[in-house]
């Protein structure tokens, strides 16, 4: 199996019509492409467009006349003397801080829990299955569970803590930074089974060759993971760094649950406050611009990665 | 070696299946035990008494929301497989002007993040009447750009010689389509049948704001509101939460190869 970014990809033909022995009307190809693209338009790609559109507006969905505005809601999003300013950006604030303390932790166990099921002992896949199960609950189960265990009172976290002589009273769910540690350590608890099995996947991919070539060589374990492990997952490592950095950014379950954004609204997250700024208060328009904001901001974090990948991939050729 | 990587393994293990392990255990234990310190491992006195209050409650019936959740996430998977089968299949196999920027346009939108759409597809369904209704959380979501791309990769490693000789012994495309590669492709649009099912059933923000009533919602957001209505019946709570959990850990217990592997492939190319 090759590994191949999603660029690559798009170029990419199929080996097929080569032989031109089954030749399409081209409206069959779009009959079978019909119901999915209806699907698509109407839910992806209008809706991208649309919400542009939106952002453009006062739009209250409750409200027959939803005036356009141009560019104000942007611009209040980005005036600290208005109303908005300080809600949407401390609530971006949140989101940073969760991404940057759950990336990397979302990249390192993983990869190193990969690297022990690499080897083949008895009951292998028992333990995968174990350390994947958290991912298939879902965030309401997984969140409703940990504030339940993190429970500043009756918590069995705090007791544990205290049987072992520390504090007992450390309020998880209702102080920073306490709070963002209980976040990311249930997100990292929830979601690195995802991570490791396709980290795993990329490294049953490495050729043997290349790991009997180092060991003819004499390299040791730290320089083949750092000459043959590594580069060989480069293209498995974009990959997880970019859906973790997306999924990071796009908290929202955990920070609704467990903290409900408290204290005041340090642990709300951008998503979070979108929702309830859109859907709850119904200024649709503010929250459409503000998502763009935050979209435009993942994206030119993504491009950053890419370089950041690309560039070292450069370095070694 | 042997025995450090035994304890590690024995570690995690812990950290995984204890929570879960104390989560069943506490939705059997009464309203006291539950909320005491310090906490008991084991019920003291057995009961039942949590699920008997959440399955008899008016305003959380979580029987009702498992049944919607089932329904919901059943009809998904099904939306899923069926258009993402015909459009990968198209897009692997038939020539036709415009096929590398459909590809590209979908393949393009497996990183676009999902808050962009919340907003504008919120007013859509609102205007289709689809507010509040399971309608909201079936169809939206089928659109599923991972699902295009997945299928695609299987079909295209199909041989072709088998849907030659079907076309020369005068198949059309379609009977072609589902005589010879769709039961061909049965491990496949099991797997990605699987992962929708999980991802619908397990979907939290968009039931969270488009299901208001609460005969209406499903498991997940329904688990949000029993928070909020017995915010220290941590009995409740778990009860709550064990059933919700059973379903996709019995999925994932039975098909857990499927599972796994459908993952692991989403970061590589077949």
């Amino acid at each position: 199996m090759a590994v191949q970014t999603a660029e690559e990809i798009d170029t990419e033909q199929p080996p097929a019509a080569r032989k031109g022995s089954l030749r399409d009307r081209p409206v069959t190809a779009w009959l079978f492409l019909a119901p999915y693209l209806a699907l698509f338009v109407a839910f992806v790609l209008a809706p991208i467009v649309f919400g542009l559109w939106i952002s453009l507006h006062n739009w209250d969905f409750t409200l027959p006349r939803k005036p356009f505005v141009g560019l104000d809601n942007y611009k209040d999003l980005l005036n600290p003397d208005s109303v908005s300013f300080a809600g949407f950006w401390n609530s971006m604030k949140a989101t940073g801080i969760f991404t940057v303390l759950s990336v990397p932790l979302l990249l390192i166990v993983p990869l190193a829990i990969a690297l022990v099921m690499n080897q083949r002992f008895r009951g292998r896949n028992a333990v995968r299955a174990i350390y994947f199960a958290p991912y298939v609950l879902g965030v309401a189960v997984v969140g409703l569970l940990w504030r339940f265990l993190l429970d500043a009172n009756i918590g069995v976290i705090n007791y544990l803590i205290g049987l072992i002589g520390l504090p007992d009273n450390t309020p998880w769910l209702s102080s920073v930074p306490q709070a963002w540690g209980a976040l990311v350590g249930v997100t990292v608890w929830w979601t690195l089974g995802f991570n490791a099995v396709i980290f795993l996947a990329g490294l049953q991919d490495i050729p043997h060759e290349q790991y009997e070539a180092a060991r003819v060589d004499g390299a040791s374990a730290g320089r083949t993971f750092w000459h043959v492990t590594l580069p060989g997952l480069r293209p498995v490592t974009l990959f997880v760094t970019m859906t973790t950095i997306i999924a990071s950014a796009n908290m929202f379950g955990q920070s609704y649950l467990m903290t409900n954004g408290a204290p005041g609204q340090k642990t709300r997250t951008a998503i979070f406050q979108i929702a309830e700024t859109g859907l709850q208060n119904f200024q649709m328009g503010s929250a459409a611009a503000a998502s763009w904001i935050l979209t435009v901001a993942l994206m030119a974090t993504s491009v950053i990665v890419f370089t950041l990948f690309r560039g070292r991939e450069g370095e070694r050729a | 070696m042997k025995a450090l990587r035994l304890s590690l393994l024995g570690v995690l293990t812990l950290m995984f299946v204890s929570p879960l392990l104390f989560m069943l255990l506490t939705s059997f234990k009464t309203r006291q035990e539950a909320g005491r310190t310090p906490p008991t491992l084991f019920p003291q006195q057995p009961t039942m008494q949590a699920y008997d209050h959440i399955f008899h409650a008016s305003d959380t019936p979580v029987l009702r929301w498992f049944a919607n959740s089932l329904f919901a996430a059943s009809a998904n998977a099904m939306l899923v497989v069926a258009t993402a089968a015909l459009a990968a299949y198209a897009l692997a196999r038939m020539e036709f002007p415009g096929r590398k920027i459909v590809f590209g346009l979908i393949v393009a939108t497996l990183f676009v993040p999902p808050v962009i759409l919340i907003i504008p597809n919120y007013e859509i369904v609102g205007r289709l009447f689809w507010l509040d209704t399971l309608i909201a959380i079936i169809v939206p979501t089928a659109a599923n750009a991972f699902g295009v791309f997945f299928l695609r990769q299987f079909f295209l490693q199909l041989p072709r010689e088998l849907e030659e000789s079907a076309f020369l012994d005068g198949a059309n495309r379609w009977q072609t389509f589902w005589r010879i590669v769709l039961p061909l492709s049965r491990p496949a649009l099991a797997t990605l049948a699987l992962l929708a099912f999980l991802t619908n059933w397990n979907d939290f923000l968009w039931p969270v704001y488009v299901l208001f009533s609460p005969e209406h919602q499903t498991l997940q957001a329904g688990l949000s509101t029993l928070q909020s209505a017995n915010s220290v019946r941590y009995d409740l709570l778990m009860a709550g939460a064990v059933i919700a959990s059973i379903p996709v850990l019995v999925l994932f217990v039975i098909a857990q190869r499927f599972v796994i592997e459908g993952v692991s492939r989403s970061g590589l190319k077949g």
